[in-house]
Parts: structure tokens; sequence; C-alpha cells
């Protein structure tokens, strides 16, 4: 049997997703850009995705910018914005690519602040109202955690942002599908998305930017987007991602009743603890095992043809833990032994049972090894 | 799994010579839990050779394999033998780790000189 877990890494491209790029490969394939009349039916074929993802977050398609995916949607927003002398406020459990971005700005003279979050990982409103300064120019908060499936008040934070006179911007990468989003409701001013983690195709992503804020592109050429990211557009991602879109308005209830019966099947073994809240991501499980260590844990599992993933710092190319798992407070000797199972609509019953089975036998075989505890 | 090699992965799924033997008499304890490796090694010494040894170890795969590799390597060693087992020795037997993964391997090597010296202080007070 095999047996996908790691949605949240990157998911299964839907057949119906295919079948709708295919005639942008080989006949719709002229260039958006041009005048004739092959660029003309590709271009209608964009505009009509960038209606249909404009729609699914409330939005204006000509707020819409297509980009090459989350990374380079996030880099937009903290590279493009605030110059030396300004001040960011983001938290301690981004996604690399809003981290490293801050640590290049901070390099550049912007200051950053990392705001804590508390031990299921909720960002306090009170402690980002608190960090407001006068420099401030963008908040950088991320919608939905990719690790441990933590969703932000969206909504009240938006707020503060509002009422204080700053950007905000959210990383929606893991949210988008799983939690509804309306940009307007929420106050969001730029707002990072992906195509290949809801069945789209990799190497495509949106940011949305309302009206009236200017970002500095990464990205010089042709002055494509708006001027904000040059480079001929990837038609065949955009059409993709759109009918991804199209395609997760569904209900997730059969997918948070397996992740509530992975949850509960998990925290019956001796010295396991839940990692992050119960009222998650619907996709998202994150358990921490004691007295073992993840890459083992992984590897056991993939020998039985299931794919999961690891916080563990050992299957991390740093051999660090992750910093996400530190900042709601585990001890480093905790976070090793932890595993992180994504669903998506595809998964089985049957599938989460004999995961759930060999997972026993993993851990077992693990702990009789270990020189502590567990056995 | 592409990172590791066949032999590595044999010695994680299927280690040599694990927990505690019967009968031990000193045992290395190396690495931490902290950064998540730790590696228990015992032996049992007979006529200054290693007559019987175990291994308890928590960490990656690299980490189990080292382990089992390193106990089969010195069974039947004579101390002085066991105590220049090198890490460099241990990754070849293992047909190889990847570069970030020797601190393991090193981890391994160094629990049997851990497991000696201890050894040699026990005899050394009786």
């Amino acid at each position: 049997m095999r047996v996908y877990l790691d949605n949240g890494a990157t998911s299964k491209t839907d057949e119906r997703v295919v079948e709708a790029m295919l005639p942008y490969f080989t006949e719709d394939y002229g260039n958006p850009a041009s005048l004739h009349t092959f660029g003309q039916t590709a271009l209608e074929g964009v505009k009509k995705a960038r209606e249909k993802l404009a729609k699914f977050i409330n939005a204006e398609a000509d707020e819409i910018i297509f980009t090459s995916g989350g990374t380079e949607s996030d880099n937009m927003v903290i590279q493009g914005i605030a110059k030396e002398g300004d001040h960011i406020i983001t938290t301690k459990i981004e996604h690399p690519a809003i981290l490293e971005s801050c640590a290049a700005m901070e390099k550049r003279g912007v200051e950053v602040t990392y705001l804590d979050v508390d031990n299921e990982g909720y960002v306090k409103p009170e402690v980002l109202k608190s960090a407001i300064k006068k420099n401030t120019k963008l908040v950088s908060i991320m919608m939905a955690n990719n690790e441990i499936g933590t969703i932000q008040d969206m909504e009240k934070l938006g707020a503060i942002c509002k009422e204080k006179g700053v950007l905000f911007h959210t990383d929606a990468v893991q949210a988008v599908g799983k939690v509804s989003i309306d940009v307007k409701a929420m106050n969001i001013d730029l707002l990072s998305a992906s195509g290949h983690k809801i069945h789209g195709p990799k190497g495509i992503g949106i940011l949305y930017v309302k009206n009236g804020i200017k970002v500095r592109p990464l990205i010089f050429g042709g002055g494509h987007e708006s001027g904000m990211r040059s480079g001929t557009s990837n038609t065949t991602g955009i059409i993709g991602f759109a009918k991804a879109i199209e395609l997760c308005n569904v209900d997730v209830k059969e997918m948070v009743r397996l992740r509530d019966k992975i949850i509960d099947s998990l925290l019956e073994l001796p010295d396991s603890r839940l990692n992050g809240p119960k009222d998650r991501l619907p996709n998202n499980v994150n358990v921490a095992f004691k007295y073992i260590e993840g890459e083992g844990i992984l590897l056991h599992l993939d020998g039985a043809g299931i794919a999961v993933s690891t916080g563990s710092a050992c299957s991390s190319l740093s051999l660090k833990p992750s910093h996400v798992l530190l900042a709601i407070g585990l001890k480093p000797e905790n976070s090793h032994g932890s595993v992180r199972i994504t669903l998506s609509r595809y998964n089985t019953e049957a599938e989460v049972d004999y995961f759930l089975k060999e997972l026993r036998g993993v851990i077992t075989k693990l702990r009789a090894l270990s020189p502590f505890g567990g056995k | 799994m592409a990172l590791y090699s066949d032999v590595v992965m044999d010695h994680f799924k299927n280690p040599r010579n694990i927990g505690k033997p019967k009968k031990w008499d000193a045992v290395g304890q190396v690495g931490n839990a902290i950064c998540g490796d730790v590696m228990y090694i015992y032996i049992k010494v007979d006529d200054n050779i290693i007559s019987d040894i175990g291994f308890e170890t928590m960490g990656c795969a690299a980490a189990i394999a080292t382990s089992s590799m390193v106990t089969e390597i010195a069974m039947g060693k004579t101390l002085e033998v066991a105590e220049n087992i090198t890490r460099e020795k241990v990754a070849e037997n293992l047909k190889g780790l990847p570069p970030v993964k020797m601190h393991c391997s090193n981890l391994a090597a160094d629990g049997i000189r851990e497991a000696i010296k201890n050894y040699k202080e026990k005899v050394n007070k009786e």
C-alpha cells in the first residue's frame, strides 16, 4: 500500500487540473502579451483565471499578481515595501521564505521584530498591538501554520493593523482551500498563495496586492503583471491554479474526522503530545513522541510505503530542530521525535487505519532501541 | 532512499546487537538528548577481548546504523584494536555516510572508546 500523508509539503495534481492545462501546452500556447490571436486566446484564459482566483479571496482581478509560488510572493512583500530605517513585524513561527527574507532586510538596515507566540502557536493581539511603532511599515503573519496547523484570528489582527495604519500581509499558502478567506473582512493588504498545495501545479503562486499599494519588483523585464513581476506569463500554471481553486471548494468535514481519528489514536500512545491546538487546520496533525527521533520514524514508515514529515533536526539540512516547535515551548530534546501528518481530500479511512497500525509498530521498535524510557 | 547506502539502511532496519548484553562490565555513554543523538555502548570483557557487546541509541537512521556497525566491528576484538576503531572505518564499512551525518558515526566510535575507558577505570579500582 502506498499512502501519501505529506500534503503540507506538496500534493497530487488533480487529473481535472491537468486536463484543463493541456490545451495551453499544445494549442493555445501563444504568449498572453502578444497581440495576435494565438496570444489573445491565451490572454483570455489568464484573464478568466485571474478573475476566479480574485473572487476566491474576495479581491479584484487587477489585485492579483502571478508569481512562481509562495516563496517568491513572500520575498516580494518583505523585500519590496520596507526601506532602511523602517520596521517590519513578523512572528517566530513563519515559513523560512519570510524569516530568511527578513534576515536579509536586517542586513540592509531594516528593523525586524519577531513576535512570540503562545504554546499553541497563537499570536496574541495585544502582543502585536504593543509591538507597532512609528516606523512600522509592515506586519506579516501567516494565516495557518504549516507545521502545527494553528489558524490565527485574522480579523482581529487585521483590525489592529488597520487601526494603526500599517500594511498587513499574510502567508496563506497552507490556509487556501482549508480556511475561508476574505481579504476585505480580514483587512488583508497583501496575501501569498501557492498552487501546488491544493492539487494544482508546482511553480505558480499569487500575491494579492490591494489597489493603491506599491510593491517594488524583484524581477525586472518586460513589465508584466502591472510592472510588478516581469517574465512571460506561466499560462499553463495559471490555468491549473485557477482550476485547482475551483475544485477546492469542498467540504472539509471528512478530512476533519480523519484528522481527529489520527490525533485520538496517537495520543493513546504513552509519552506522546499534540503540537498545536485541537482546533486547527483540517488536514494537519503534529505529534511528538518522546525518547525517539523523527528521521527514524519517517524512514521506517517510508519502508512501509507511507510518506510523512518530521520536525526533527536530523532530517533537516541545518541539523537544527524545528523553529516552530521551539517557539511553542518544546524543549529541543522533546522536539526530535515529532511527526507531521497532512491529509488531502484523496486520503481514505483504510489508508489512515494502515498508517496508524504501522506507526504503532515503528514507535515500539524505535523505543525498544532507545536508552531512555518508553519500553 | 537515496540519502543512505544499502548497508546503512540494512543496519537501520535490522540493527545488530540491540540492548544490554545479559552480562556486561562497562558502558560508554556519548551524545546528548538536546542535539538528538544519544548512544550507550555496553561491553563484556574476557581476557582483554570484547566477548559481548550491545547498544541502545536514540537518534537518526545514521546514528542507529553506526551504533549497530560499531558493535559488529568491535565484537571479538582486543581492547587495543577496538580502541582504535575510527569514524572513517565505521563510515567505510557502511559504504559511506552523507557529509552532514559524519558526526553521528563519530559518536559510535567514541562510544566504544568511552566504554573501554570506563572498563579500565573499573579494573584499576579493583
